[in-house]
């Protein structure tokens, strides 16, 4: 319906699309291509690396990223409420105040469980 | 800008004063993001941290003598990162090489499309209102858009096959994640005590000096500003680029151009963030105990049309003017604090900021239904 005020926005992103690709054309086009194989090496300090990058990682990084589409769905839900909130009077807060104890509890809940320690 | 095409006329009368606006301040602030704080902050962080070590900073760099202030090294720079080789190494994945710091650098530049850069004014009949996109979600864009970089610096990490990129790239995404969620929250309450997302009208509601964000959200002021180093990742919060760790975190496999659309990112990130503390919490655009009216009346004797170019162009220059004492703050903030642990990255995010702007929503709902 009024997609027009996001025109600018579409201007905008094509503006910085062109810019960046225009610069990454430029880097690969222009400066030195000397390639040898001690070159070519992922860079580890001046060794040959022997770990390969693409294997295990730690857990816990995994349990963040279900932490945070959890916590963030809940703070899409607060953007709409805080908009009108001045109009919805006691009720809004009533049910926004059940709604973020229930937020507490869960981080709670995952902060004695330790999903949050990083030893 | 809502009435650009407003109809089924394809040509309405008054597009073309609209069409000609909207150009000229996506061209004004294209420009001073690419022209003026892409090239010129690189210099200022040096001058800046030189001033603070007690150093004399770069000062080398000249043309037929003149140094300016070391102002060339901008120049040199640019010469230098254009002339590099752009290094790929061996085993890496090519085309998410070149797509990392296109996807890094391309948010930076448009997230500053809805930020209010002054009020609304009516020249010559003509209402200019002085922002790119007057979008009615507001900071939810800069968040959404900014969140699209967060990408950049994890497939820079994982493209590289290299174990410190690697491991910068997984730091960059927890890092990210944990604090998106935080800073979300901490701006509920400013939503909540102005009644909107539009940064338009909260601009607007700042006139009055005891109204400024700063004074009726402290709490969510620190919060926000916090969250926000964060997501810039300098130091204090620069764990996942950590020199002494981590070579250079996720960008360690970049050279030339690609390394610098990075570091150009994270200067435009910045600019950003002193954007939105401006517009939320530093009256935007107003001047304090001083009402568009009032300056309006002050510059009467040029005429009801020339009198408003004059209130712009003063309001402008405040607005610029507050983004760089925020930036100066920022970069003194990022040569003051020494670099945080890991955990302690993410305890002050989980376990701190994250309760704190529950209980900030929580007591800012409080007293607005006392005060009422």
């Amino acid at each position: 319906m009024k997609l027009n005020q996001y025109l600018p926005v579409l201007i905008m992103t094509l503006a910085a699309i062109g810019t960046a690709a225009g610069m990454i054309l430029l880097t690969s086009i222009i400066g030195p291509k000397k390639k040898f194989d001690d070159k070519m090496e992922p860079f580890e300090c001046g060794v040959s690396p022997i770990a390969n990058p693409k294997s295990r990682f730690s857990v816990r990084f995994y349990i963040i990223a279900m932490l945070f589409i959890l916590f963030d769905i809940e703070a899409v839900f607060l953007f709409p409420w805080a908009a009108v909130y001045r109009s919805l009077g006691m009720f809004g807060f009533a049910e926004m105040l059940v709604f973020i104890v229930v937020l507490g509890v869960g981080l709670g809940y995952i902060w004695k469980k330790g999903a949050l320690e990083w030893e | 800008m809502a009435d650009i095409f407003p109809g089924p006329d394809i040509f309405p009368a008054g597009m073309l004063p609209s069409l000609v606006e909207m150009m000229a301040k996506i061209i004004f602030i294209f420009t001073m993001n690419m022209g003026v704080f892409a090239p010129l902050l690189g210099w200022v962080e040096r001058k800046q941290s030189a001033l603070m070590q007690d150093r004399i900073g770069a000062n080398r760099a000249d043309i037929l003598g003149f140094t300016v202030f070391g102002l060339l090294h901008t120049l040199t720079d640019a010469i230098k990162l254009l002339t590099k080789e752009d290094f790929i190494p061996e085993g890496a994945d090519r085309p998410l090489h070149y797509l990392a710091p296109f996807i890094a650098v391309v948010p930076a530049l448009i997230a500053f499309a809805v930020i209010p850069f002054g009020g609304q004014y009516d020249l010559w009949g003509h209402k200019t209102n002085l922002v790119i996109a007057d979008l009615d979600v507001g900071v939810l864009f800069v968040f959404a858009v900014a969140s699209i970089s967060t990408y950049g610096s994890v497939i820079a990490g994982w493209a590289s096959n290299n174990n410190w990129s690697l491991l910068g790239g997984v730091r960059v995404a927890a890092q990210m994640l944990s604090y998106e969620v935080a800073m979300g929250l901490a701006l509920v309450g400013i939503f909540m005590v102005y009644g909107t997302l539009r940064l338009t009208d909260i601009g607007v509601a700042q006139e009055n000096f005891l109204h400024w964000g700063i004074f009726l959200q402290p709490l969510g002021f620190i919060l926000f500003i916090t969250c926000a180093l964060a997501e810039n990742k300098r130091t204090p919060f620069d764990i996942p680029e950590a020199e002494s760790e981590l070579i250079a975190g996720y960008f360690t496999e970049y050279s030339g151009l690609k390394f610098a659309m990075f570091w150009m990112a994270e200067f435009l990130e910045m600019v950003t963030i002193s954007g939105v503390l401006v517009a939320l919490f530093f009256g935007g655009w107003q001047i304090p105990f001083v009402s568009g009216a009032a300056l309006a009346r002050l510059f009467g004797f040029l005429g009801p049309n020339l009198a408003q170019v004059a209130v712009m162009l003063v309001h402008v220059a405040v607005f610029w003017a507050k983004i760089l004492l925020w930036i100066f703050i920022l970069m003194l903030i990022r040569w003051t604090l020494p670099r945080f642990r890991y955990d302690q990255v993410m305890k002050l995010g989980w376990k701190i900021i994250l309760p704190l702007s529950l209980i900030n929503i929580l007591v800012t709902g409080l007293v607005m239904l006392l005060v009422k």
